[in-house]
């Protein structure tokens, strides 16, 4: 079940997967997907993963797509653990994904693990305006932001989950990649972030929101 | 072979006879593998050295004989008391220990000129033979002597322990193997494991110990641990003997049962504190103490139960339930180091339950039996690792490997589809998805396989190893930077500034984290929380158990105490006392919960085991479980909804649900994680760099979850699960206890929580259901907090 929430005059949807949909903008947003991660850490000769994190990403991504039906998606940063992982998706992952960016306006905003330009098409940006909203990597000050980078999780009474951090001003994603690791949200540079009253929205099999502090 | 001239003659001079089983090992001396199994105080470390010190005696070059201990503190004692007859009897005998303390230049001086006889560890052992040189350091050597090799043959260390064995021996063939044993209850199986070509040589046992349970005034609480109840009776024991060791089973209750043993010694009785968690000078220190004679008593944990020799040991004190025979018999062994002098032990039980355990292990100790599981083949992690190993010190053929790892005991009867599986992991990762064709980590170059990137292997070296430590911090007092201990990760996360615990038996107050060290002050004026310490969970023992059950039947109890004696006749009274041919279950409501009591004694593993897959069966009918608690005598389960019938407790039920539950519970997470790390999929170094929460790095479970959606059949998977069945799963002593008790299940309604149930309700180690129950439980805390704060 999704958990429902303002930011301005938006009105937004926290979904059970990590991603947040604006209905009005038939727009699916989702952060730090970080493709490739395992196949990164092979190539510095450390341990050898097991290789499936890109499709099950993929395949997470996919779900949220048929059932929001959105027509407009913004990756927002970190979308691929290096540049040398978005050279060598495999075939298969690769032609789901252009199979999923077909027929949709699809934007990459630029990450810190993933700057530059990508081979596969979609607009490429290091911010994104959509009416009041920036939709940008990593938080600032400004009013009406969505940001990733962070991964922030939270812990309520029997779970511990990636979660969403809200508060008036801004919106904080979860890391919607398979292989991602989080920083707690009472971590000072979270905190710092956010608003007193900001909220955690827990995901799982249902959004939870609990207080941030 | 005889003892050179001028040993034997230093031997008379001191007034030393051997024993017969040390002149029974130098005629033995040409035997390619021994096994000695003998009582503490026997002499058996140097019964193992006296076929290297003839030899020796008359001059060697190079490396000789490699002594194995599973105890760092025991190389360098070893080496203390193996000089004195080498230089009493003025022998050219070099003797030097190495073990991870050993110094960055004294280790790579011992390489390139290593002493005639080198004092090491397992791990320390590994480390040696991933370096290129190590065909060379070893090419000489003609002896191996493997200490308390009953300890190490129970863990992976030594089945780790046994393949580098085989690797010597292809080094350096015509390698004698000598194996050091205490009482064991099955030696040829442990011969099996030394070697293959290994015989058995027993020593005289000794005469029986003298061994009671300790009866305080005041009766034992009624669950939990630490026996603080009994601590003025302790001290009178102390005060009546020289030198006590007072074991425990935790090293928490080891520092909790110490703290308040120095509130209540007015005596001021020298008394020290010896357990793993403690940094290294802080347990040298006591050793020293101790061995100077300076102590009347050591509170201590496992990390005394091997090893160092002091005469002086005239008291063992064990404090709760020994859970096992065999270890109770070594470790009363500890009193007493002179051959043929009866040990003296003492057992008391922390709680009602122990009490009945304890009067079984006493009666056990006395009838002279054993209890032990037979381990199954050796665990494929370990073969990972030391594949992996094995391609840092060079290149090797498969099938050369594939020899050689059988000849090792545990390994035996590896087959080849299994070795290939296990190098195929170990160079690709082992994938259904062929992924890292370029980035493998092993490849083939000139027929042989040897590391992609060389530099790998430093890394590699770090992981090393077969014991894992749950993650831990230093502790050390703020600004002067002294290491006090360690404690767990999870634990410090718990901390707030200005709480307090206790650390080395003092409380210390939590000042802050630094560079991934706790700092703290001293503050003794508060009372402290607890460190939670990694303690090892052993289940109680089959026979043990089934000596309880028995215990129970009886009539009337004139051997226990008054207090226990009238629990179990209330509990007959109110309900039933368990029956080894019957399984009781009782139900009852208590607090506006639902409880259900299953009395199956098959252990603490099992009971868990058992714990989760009722629930999983309890949720699946609606019942709307929410915890439960397990100890090693019966499992307590909550919830909103009462159990009407013992269908249930069906084999093949059970068997189904542990199928789907296997997959997704966290005992399965928790054995992968340990696998994995073992088998070199996850580094638990890098660098020196720690990977630690902190770092965002991501849980080995997610791993986990990711090989069962695709790769369900991967070796990890196939190792974890025959790990977890054997170990933490335990399913076979539920099948056993099935087996055994057929149709007879007393599901008994009560309208009031039971004596016998009450105590498990104090019980720490609550699992929480991940179902309905909670679910609800958990969106109400979270409207909760939203009301609280104002924001709902």
């Amino acid at each position: 079940m999704s958990y429902s929430f303002p930011l301005g005059t938006a009105q937004l949807q926290a979904l059970p997967s990590g991603a947040l949909y604006w209905a009005e903008k038939s727009l699916l947003v989702v952060s730090d997907l970080h493709f490739g991660k395992s196949d990164r850490l092979a190539r510095r000769g450390g341990a050898l993963l097991p290789p499936y994190e890109t499709r099950a990403t993929l395949m997470k991504l996919d779900h949220d797509l048929t059932t929001t039906a959105a027509r407009r998606v913004i990756c927002l940063g970190d979308s691929f653990d290096d540049l040398t992982a978005a050279g060598e998706m495999v075939e298969e992952d690769s032609l789901w994904l252009t199979r999923l960016m077909a027929g949709r306006d699809w934007t990459w905003i630029e990450g810190n693990h993933d700057a530059g330009p990508l081979a596969l098409g979609g607009t490429h940006l290091a911010v994104l305006r959509v009416g009041a909203v920036t939709f940008r990597h990593i938080a600032t000050a400004e009013i009406y932001e969505i940001s990733g980078h962070y991964h922030p999780k939270a812990r309520l009474p029997g779970r511990t989950a990636p979660c969403f951090l809200m508060d008036a001003a801004r919106v904080i994603m979860p890391a919607y990649g398979a292989y991602t690791g989080g920083l707690y949200c009472d971590h000072p540079d979270l905190q710092a972030l956010m608003q007193p009253r900001a909220l955690a929205v827990l995901t799982g099999p249902t959004c939870l929101a609990r207080p941030m502090r | 072979m005889h003892l050179p001239p001028t040993l034997s003659a230093w031997f008379d001079a001191q007034g030393w006879s051997l024993h017969p089983h040390q002149l029974a090992m130098l005629d033995r001396a040409q035997d390619p593998a021994t096994l000695l199994i003998a009582p503490t105080g026997g002499g058996k470390t140097l019964a193992g050295f006296l076929p290297s010190l003839a030899e020796l005696a008359v001059g060697y070059q190079g490396l000789h004989t490699l002594y194995i201990s599973p105890l760092k503190a025991l190389t360098a004692d070893i080496r203390r008391n193996l000089r004195r007859p080498v230089e009493g009897a003025n022998l050219p005998i070099r003797i030097e220990d190495r073990t991870g303390d050993t110094s960055y230049t004294q280790r790579r001086r011992q390489r390139a000129d290593p002493p005639h006889i080198l004092l090491t560890t397992p791990e320390s052992l590994a480390l040696l033979l991933t370096y290129p040189d190590a065909a060379k350091v070893f090419a000489g050597l003609q002896r191996v002597i493997i200490d308390e090799i009953h300890a190490l043959a129970e863990s992976k260390r030594g089945d780790q322990l046994m393949l580098q064995l085989a690797r010597l021996e292809a080094i350096a063939p015509g390698l004698r193997r000598i194996g050091l044993s205490a009482t064991v209850e099955d030696p040829p199986a442990l011969a099996r494991f030394l070697s293959p070509k290994a015989q058995v040589l027993l020593a005289d046992p000794g005469p029986d110990p003298d061994i009671q349970m300790l009866v305080p005034p005041m009766p034992p609480p009624w669950a939990g641990g630490g026996g603080k109840y009994a601590i003025p009776a302790i001290l009178d024991q102390v005060k009546a003997h020289r030198i006590t060791l007072i074991f425990h089973n935790t090293r928490a209750q080891a520092e909790i049962f110490f703290h308040n043993l120095w509130l209540a010694n007015e005596d001021l009785l020298p008394i020290g504190i010896h357990h793993g968690s403690l940094a290294r000078e802080q347990r040298e220190r006591v050793e020293a103490a101790m061995v100077a004679g300076q102590l009347r008593a050591v509170v201590c944990t496992g990390s005394l139960d091997l090893g160092l020799d002091w005469g002086d040991v005239d008291l063992v004190i064990q404090v709760g339930a020994p859970k096992n025979i065999k270890r109770l018999v070594q470790r009363i062994g500890r009193a007493n180091h002179r051959y043929n002098a009866p040990s003296k032990a003492l057992l008391v039980p922390a709680n009602r339950f122990e009490v009945v355990e304890c009067q079984a292990a006493l009666e056990a100790v006395k009838a002279h039996t054993l209890d032990g599981e037979p381990r199954g083949p050796g665990p494929r992690d370990v073969l990972c690792q030391h594949i992996l190993a094995t391609a840092c010190a060079g290149p090797f053929g498969a099938a050369a490997l594939y020899a050689e790892v059988t000849t090792a005991g545990p390994y035996a009867a590896l087959t080849q589809p299994e070795f290939d599986a296990s190098l195929d992991f170990v160079a690709t990762g082992g994938y259904a998805l062929r992924a890292y064709d370029r980035w493998q980590r092993l490849m083939i170059r000139d027929g042989k396989w040897t590391l992609r990137d060389p530099r790998a292997a430093a890394v590699i070296r770090q992981n090393l190893g077969t014991i894992i430590d749950i993650e831990t911090l230093k502790v050390a007092l703020k600004g002067r930077g002294a290491p006090l201990g360690e404690i767990e990760e999870s634990f410090a996360a718990t901390l707030t500034p200005g709480d307090t615990f206790l650390m080395g038996g003092e409380v210390v107050r939590f000042s802050g984290l630094r560079d991934l060290t706790v700092e703290v002050t001293r503050d003794p004026g508060r009372p402290p929380k607890v460190a939670v310490f990694n303690g090892t969970k052993f289940a109680t023992s089959t026979e043990l158990s089934d000596r309880i059950l028995r215990i129970l039947q009886q009539d009337s109890w004139p051997d226990l105490p008054l207090h226990t004696a009238q629990w179990l006749t209330h509990q007959r009274e109110v309900s039933r006392l368990p029956h080894p041919d019957r399984l009781l279950v009782e139900s009852f409501p208590h607090d506006g919960r639902e409880h259900l009591c299953i009395y199956g004694f098959a252990g603490r593993n099992a009971q868990q085991t058992l714990g989760l897959l009722v629930t999983k069966e309890m949720e699946s009918m609606g019942l709307d479980p929410l915890g439960f608690v397990a100890t090693d005598y019966a499992t307590l389960i909550w919830g909103l909804q009462p159990l009407q019938d013992t269908a249930l407790f069906c084999k093949t039920r059970l068997a189904d649900g542990l199928e789907t539950w296997l997959a997704g519970n966290a005992v399965m997470k928790r054995t992968f994680r340990n696998t994995a790390t073992i088998a070199g999929l996850i580094e638990r170094n890098n660098q020196g760099r720690r990977t630690t929460g902190r770092q965002a790095t991501f849980s080995s479970d997610i791993l986990y979850d990711t090989l069962r959606r695709f790769d369900p059949d991967h070796l990890l998977l196939s190792i974890t699960r025959d790990e977890a069945m054997r170990g933490l799963v335990d399913f076979g002593r539920i099948e056993a206890l099935l087996d055994r008790v057929g149709p007879r299940i007393d599901l008994i309604r009560l309208p009031r929580i039971t004596p016998l149930a009450a105590p498990l309700m104090l019980e720490p180690g609550v699992v929480p259901i991940q179902g309905k129950g909670r679910e609800r439980l958990a969106s109400d805390a979270a409207r909760q907090l939203l009301r609280d704060a104002g924001l709902g």
